[in-house]
């Protein structure tokens, strides 16, 4: 395939803008900055970086609880996702959601979502609805190896094969439900293998290479685009962090991490790029820079942002009814 | 002024939105070509075809999903669960994403959507295929829930549903479906209005479903013993139509909830926690819940009966108040 120079710079910068807001991220959770739970996509961002960037605004992903990636590839702005992860007015949920709820309807991100394997379900109606509508839109549906232990999987593969719907998943494989291993929670090697049962094409790729990522799902993309159903693509990446920020992951086998260090995803594609005399390295360092100065503005506007007054806690349960504040 | 029956009502309110919005449709178990588990879709897919009614595996958690997709990206779903009871397999997609993405998404996100929940006992249809979970589902902030009891309620309610951006839980009771009644218009009744199914002084009866024919055949005992009763049908479990029950209580002094829920944990004790709280000074008498055993829904027929209230319990329910 031939990918452009332009796609390639913009695929290196979407993986470079992940990569900062979650070293970011990581830094203001420890600093107490961030309540509740983060989840980390460091180390796979060239699966959602791939995956995206053939689509447009028009076509809808759905999310997982480790989102922040799937969102930044999508086109969410990052001022409003730091903004929403400080629990602030002017973040994408108004400080309702937080992390794991971020959602822009605009950009046609569904949501990310704090049920493992939701996700699943709601990219179903979304394909229902393209092709009810007729229209060339496409659903990309991200999900983990952990998800694939979900009902929801079997259902939404089995539906979506039937049905012939425009979705695309995408199975990020980073070898971790939480704490329990690929090897442990499932006795196949290639969840790939489990579209094949629902008569669905299925490959699995490595998900470390952007440009794999960004070939398997474009022609998966295609054919949903062209009514010839759904794919999986089952991504094999892996989980630099530990489930969540404060999991010490002592049940990774010593080595393992080290292993997949050196197959960091951005360091690949530098490589890459440098080698095949695409970019500069010095072109590359001005790109980083800026994604820097972009993660420093979404901090100090998130940071300068006023909190949700206590009086909106009651709007938007409903679209016409504003629940009343009981006394207590 | 057209007779119809509850079931037939419930297919016209679907229809007629069908008709005027191509963006409305309907799916669920075998609710095509079969015409759904109780008939209530029949003859729609005639009319609508295959894409607007749209038969589904038995996936119940990926109907509600389909639903809720759909909706977000601009479809109306209306989503036949075949038993209410199955919606137990949907409740992540119900509860957890479609009661709460509006308020998460920081009202970004507008779910139109209606889940069609046969409920109700009385057929022999035994512990999963009978329950009355109403109260589940008024508990979860995000949903909206009716419960009609007439064909009349019945076409109102299905028509402001479809109508409604937020995602409104139907429930039907499964004996009613044949039940015949007059059909005045085939209007909207607005969701969190109630209506009194029969006017009275001495007491007021808060009855849903079924359970409002039990309350009116008791009611015209209590007649005959000098007792005149007033039965107020919700009709829409939330939102509430507070002023209503507020008035008729100001009135009567007196109050006995009846629905078929199994007691403990119901959505009766939370009308009757209402009725404590905010109009505790109207009231001459503890509010009186009359609703079925704590048990599981048992088989045979002697033994469900027993399971279920009835408008003798109602009856004696009233005499002990006055």
């Amino acid at each position: 395939m031939n990918i452009s120079k332009e796609t390639m710079q913009h695929m290196y910068i979407t993986m470079k803008r992940i990569r900062e807001f979650e070293l970011k991220t990581q830094e203001l959770f420890a600093e107490g900055k961030i309540p509740g739970f983060v989840h980390l996509y460091l180390g796979e961002e060239a699966v959602s970086a791939g995956a995206c960037e053939y689509l447009n605004d028009g076509d809808y992903i759905t999310s997982t609880h480790r989102g922040h990636g799937h969102i930044i590839a999508k086109g969410g702005d990052m001022k409003y996702m730091m903004a929403e992860l400080f629990g602030k007015a002017t973040g994408y949920c108004k400080g309702k959601g937080g992390s794991m709820h971020i959602a822009d309807r605009d950009k046609g991100i569904l949501g990310a979502n704090g049920i493992v394997g939701a996700g699943q379900d709601i990219a179903l109606g979304a394909g229902f609805s393209i092709n009810y509508k007729g229209t060339t839109q496409v659903c990309v549906c991200f999900f983990g190896d952990g998800s694939t232990n979900q009902g929801t999987f079997h259902e939404s593969l089995n539906m979506a094969s039937i049905w012939n719907l425009p979705i695309v998943y995408v199975c990020e494989n980073n070898n971790y439900a939480i704490s329990m291993s690929q090897s442990r929670h499932q006795h196949i090697q290639n969840i790939s293998d489990r579209g094949k049962a629902y008569g669905i094409p299925s490959i699995h790729i490595d998900g470390n290479n952007v440009i794999d990522v960004y070939e398997a799902i474009t022609a998966a993309i295609d054919r949903a685009r062209k009514g010839k159903g759904p794919t999986l693509v089952e991504c094999k990446t892996y989980r630099w962090r530990g489930h969540f920020e404060g999991d010490p992951a002592i049940y990774k086998p010593k080595g393992e991490q080290e292993t997949w260090l050196k197959k960091d995803p951005i360091t690949q594609f530098k490589t890459y790029l440098e080698n095949n005399h695409l970019f500069s390295e010095e072109q590359l360092h001005t790109w980083d820079a800026a994604i820097c100065q972009e993660i420093e503005e979404a901090v100090r506007f998130a940071d300068e942002s006023p909190l949700s007054d206590i009086h909106t806690i009651v709007n938007d349960v409903y679209s016409d009814i504003i629940e009343e504040v009981h006394v207590r | 002024m057209k007779t119809m029956t509850y079931g037939q009502a419930l297919k016209e309110g679907m229809s007629i939105r069908m008709r005027e919005n191509p963006n409305v449709y309907l799916l669920g178990e075998d609710v095509g070509a079969f015409g759904g588990c109780f008939g209530v879709s029949s003859g729609m897919f005639e009319e609508f075809g295959e894409k607007r009614v749209r038969d589904t595996p038995i996936s119940e958690g990926a109907i509600i999903g389909t639903a809720i997709g759909s909706a977000a990206t601009g479809l109306r779903p209306i989503a036949e669960i075949m038993m209410g009871d199955f919606v137990t397999v949907a409740m992540d997609q119900l509860v957890n994403q479609s009661a709460k993405m509006r308020y998460m998404f920081g009202g970004k996100i507008s779910l139109p959507m209606v889940v069609r929940l046969p409920g109700g006992a009385g057929v022999s249809a035994a512990a999963q295929h009978s329950q009355s979970l109403e109260a589940w589902l008024v508990h979860v902030p995000g949903l909206k829930v009716v419960y009609p009891s007439t064909p009349q309620d019945a076409v109102g309610l299905m028509l402001s549903a479809i109508d409604d951006d937020n995602p409104v839980i139907m429930i039907e009771h499964k004996a009613l479906y044949a039940v015949k009644g007059d059909v005045y218009n085939l209007s909207p009744i607005p969701l969190g209005k109630g209506d009194i199914k029969r006017h009275g002084n001495d007491i007021t009866i808060i009855a849903t479903g079924k359970m409002v024919y039990e309350a009116i055949t008791a009611s015209e005992k209590l007649e005959n013993a000098g007792i005149s009763a007033e039965v107020i049908d919700p009709r829409s479990l939330y939102p509430l139509d507070k002023e209503l029950i507020a008035n008729s209580i100001s009135k009567t002094h007196h109050v006995i909830i009846t629905t078929e829920e199994t007691k403990r944990g119901s959505y009766a004790g939370e009308l009757s926690a209402y009725i404590h709280e905010e109009l505790f000074d109207m009231l001459d008498s503890p509010v009186i819940r009359v609703c079925a055993l704590n048990t599981p829904i048992p088989f045979a027929p002697n033994l469900e009966k027993a399971f279920l209230p009835n408008a003798a319990d109602i009856f004696r329910a009233a005499k002990t108040l006055l």
